[in-house]
């Protein structure tokens, strides 16, 4: 047996006092702490009973390179995506050029293994058409050989039926999962903000939580149809919440996601015309929230996934409906749903399945349970760590975030992966 | 009125009515009231605000509310300055931001602009040290329309105390409704609102108002009615199959009036579509306030721009 080079001591681990030891880029030991225990070389980092989690997994993400590093680039995200606790992100393909083809594939995964050789690791998620036009497949088998782990049209969502089910019945050819955008975007007239009492009071073009819904429900039927997964991306209403919970019911082999930000803020965030809160799909209501919640603690939602979508601060300072839809998010998902473990609604162990072990499991990553001969990847997080996010204390680009000048509660405070400290 | 006499007037912006107390919205009719004698004048001008400068910053066409704040401006010896969409930076890819930042810095007393997008008056309103006044932004508030409507009625009837007014058509993307359904209420009126589905807005539940989709039924006993001009891109975006339907069904015509109350009024914030939201001789009847809303806008904008460029002098 090697001897440790890394231990994490005096960690929370499920509530107990452990000892994490590791060596070679794998876990050795996670033992109950031994205060007399020698580590002999091995660098030590003192957890004082800091929460020990695997390293987390974003099923959602953009990192805008190519085409728009000025907002984000891949060695930007992926710092973020370290700080947040993120050992690996899928990044979507809305690019410029889109990665819609297996050179864009290679050379965003050629950026992020230069700019980060420990990690954090990008997955790219290819376009599932040409250009995100919803008009020709991508060519998917060269994409999956060059390193994509999904496909999806994220951001720009098809509305033909017909074309979905070929792009559906396409990807799986390959084993590959498809993502979808779900909102029927000829029912949607603007974005950003719910069709409600404040878009109405406000004034502005909004969508209607049937735009997300109608949509998921084609989706959780053709999925039930072609016995093919589909993975519906940030879920945000009660509605497709209810439609999601029957058709897995029924047996459909659907999965969903929702994000931070649609257990935390509702529509009234946009108020004063905050573009910072501005977000596709919108923020909806107090109900929506909570059947966000419950869909959550009785497993109809199956991860979390951040939407990190960073934004310059010019192109957010703006006219409400001149501005782009986006969240910057990587950085604040472990502060903003931690709470959902405080709170009782879920344990820790759904916690990390949320957060890790079902999205490896869904897109084909290797499963981390810091058992022994696992990946040493892990992070540490402080749930009484207060701090603001702000344009200092931000390391990605995109600082739009509504929790701008929030004091949030909880940090991840280190992060390992592969046994070497990333952050 | 004189400086002297000139209470503080507590506001750097006017961005929509629910701004302005019930007090100061008295204060806006009884100043407009003052004022309006001088365009009465053969000599339509005092020296009132000389020196000081307002820039008309209109990024949508305008040609009756710009030429208002203009006459009004104008006539209290402010110096006018117009910016149109058409001649400014924005078309050349220029930000909002930078638009307002560099008339800032020209030093203007006050910025009166009519924008596209709704939030687009508060968005310069938080940047900027001079006045702004919302001339319209997006679907979300006209203030000052709202405060002339009132004001029209206000000199027609003394009071708004319990009247009911229905405010008739596209509701959905109206500034215009949105504003005068804050405005009118607070000064006592009942408001209706009517018109097909399609052109009322999803969610009124918060709103202090009543919802038809008769007209007929609308128009029971109202004191007035406002109608709203219709756009006709809501054709294309199939909210409405053509003039013709929309004319037969929410037209206000002669039949409708009988149904209202004794010398129901009718109120128009123009432009007019004869024949399509109102029957072109009821435009032109007694009943008619449109061109006493036009009268009132010039006196209620003077009034405006007195109280928000005189607002610091009397503190």
């Amino acid at each position: 047996m090697s001897a440790p080079h890394l231990v994490i001591r005096r960690a929370d681990w499920f509530g107990r006092e452990k000892d994490l030891l590791m060596a070679d880029g794998r876990v050795l030991e996670l033992a109950d702490h031994d205060p007399a225990r020698s580590f002999g070389d091995a660098e030590v980092v003192e957890a004082h009973g800091a929460v020990l989690l695997p390293s987390l997994v974003d099923a959602h993400v953009h990192l805008r390179e190519p085409g728009f590093e000025y907002k984000e680039d891949i060695a930007s995200g992926l710092k973020a995506a370290a700080r947040g606790g993120f050992g690996r992100v899928m990044a979507m393909a809305n690019t410029s050029p889109v990665n819609d083809n297996a050179d864009v594939t290679e050379a965003m995964l050629d950026t992020a293994r230069r700019a980060h050789p420990d990690g954090p690791f990008l997955h790219p998620v290819g376009a599932l058409t040409r250009g995100l036009k919803g008009e020709e497949l991508s060519p998917m088998a060269d994409m999956a050989q060059a390193g994509c782990i999904a496909f999806s049209n994220d951001g720009l969502p098809m509305a033909s039926a017909a074309f979905f089910r070929k792009a559906v019945e396409y990807a799986a050819t390959f084993n590959r999962p498809v993502i979808d955008h779900c909102e029927n975007p000829t029912m949607n007239p603007g974005c950003g903000v719910n069709e409600g009492e404040v878009s109405s009071r406000l004034g502005l073009r909004a969508q209607p939580w049937v735009a997300e819904a109608e949509q998921v429900a084609r989706d959780c039927l053709l999925a039930e149809f072609l016995g093919l997964p589909i993975h519906l991306a940030h879920v945000s209403c009660r509605a497709s919440v209810d439609c999601i919970r029957t058709a897995k019911a029924r047996g459909a082999p659907v999965t969903a996601e929702t994000c931070p930000h649609y257990l935390t803020l509702t529509e009234s965030s946009v108020e004063g015309y905050n573009t910072l809160a501005k977000v596709n799909p919108p923020l909806r209501t107090d109900e929506d929230v909570a059947a966000l919640k419950a869909a959550l603690a009785d497993g109809t939602i199956d991860i979390l996934a951040t939407d990190h979508a960073p934004h310059a601060d010019h192109e957010k300072e703006t006219e409400f409906e001149a501005a782009p839809c986006g969240i910057s998010g990587l950085e604040t998902a472990m502060s903003l749903t931690w709470p959902l473990v405080e709170s009782g609604l879920i344990d820790r162990e759904r916690f990390a399945d949320l957060w890790r072990h079902r999205p490896a499991e869904l897109f084909g990553l290797e499963p981390v349970r810091l058992e022994p001969g696992d990946a040493a990847d892990c992070i540490l997080f402080d749930p009484s760590a207060g701090w603001t996010p702000s344009p200092d204390s931000l390391v990605s680009k995109g600082k739009n975030t509504p929790f701008r000048d929030t004091p949030l509660k909880g940090r991840v405070t280190a992060h390992v992966l592969g046994g070497v400290r990333v952050f | 009125m004189t400086r002297e006499d000139t209470p503080t007037w507590p506001h750097k912006d006017l961005l929509d009515v629910d701004q302005l107390s019930l007090e100061e919205i008295h204060r806006v009719f009884e100043t407009a009231l003052s004022l309006q004698e001088i365009n009465q004048r053969p000599v339509k001008k005092v020296p009132t605000l000389r020196g000081r400068s307002v820039v008309l910053f209109f990024a949508e066409p305008s040609t009756r509310t710009k030429t208002s704040f203009d006459m009004a401006g104008k006539r209290l010896s402010a110096d006018t300055f117009s910016l149109a969409q058409s001649s400014s930076s924005l078309t050349k890819g220029e930000s909002l931001k930078d638009t307002a930042l560099t008339l800032q810095a020209m030093s203007p007393d006050a910025i009166v602009i009519r924008h596209w997008a709704s939030g687009a008056a508060q968005f310069l309103a938080e940047r900027l040290e001079c006045s702004v006044i919302n001339a319209g932004d997006g679907w979300h508030a006209h203030p000052t329309q709202a405060l002339l409507d009132g004001f029209t009625l206000f000199q027609e009837w003394g009071t708004l105390q319990g009247k009911t007014i229905l405010i008739l058509g596209d509701i959905a993307h109206s500034r215009v409704a949105r504003s005068n359904v804050n405005l009118l209420t607070r000064l006592g009126a009942n408001v209706r609102l009517c018109g097909p589905r399609t052109l009322l807005p999803h969610d009124t539940s918060s709103w202090p108002v009543e919802v038809y989709t008769d007209l007929d039924k609308a128009c029971r006993d109202a004191d007035g009615v406002m109608c709203l001009r219709l756009q006709l891109e809501r054709m294309q975006s199939g909210m409405l199959p053509d003039l013709r339907e929309y004319a037969r069904t929410y037209g206000l015509a002669p039949r409708h009036l009988e149904r209202a109350a004794d010398d129901c009024r009718v109120l128009h914030p123009g432009p007019m579509n004869r024949g399509v939201e109102i029957d072109s001789a009821l435009a032109d009847s007694l009943s008619s306030l449109v061109l006493d809303q036009v009268s009132a806008g010039v006196a209620t904008r003077m009034a405006l721009l007195f109280l928000y460029l005189t607002r610091t002098e009397a503190s």
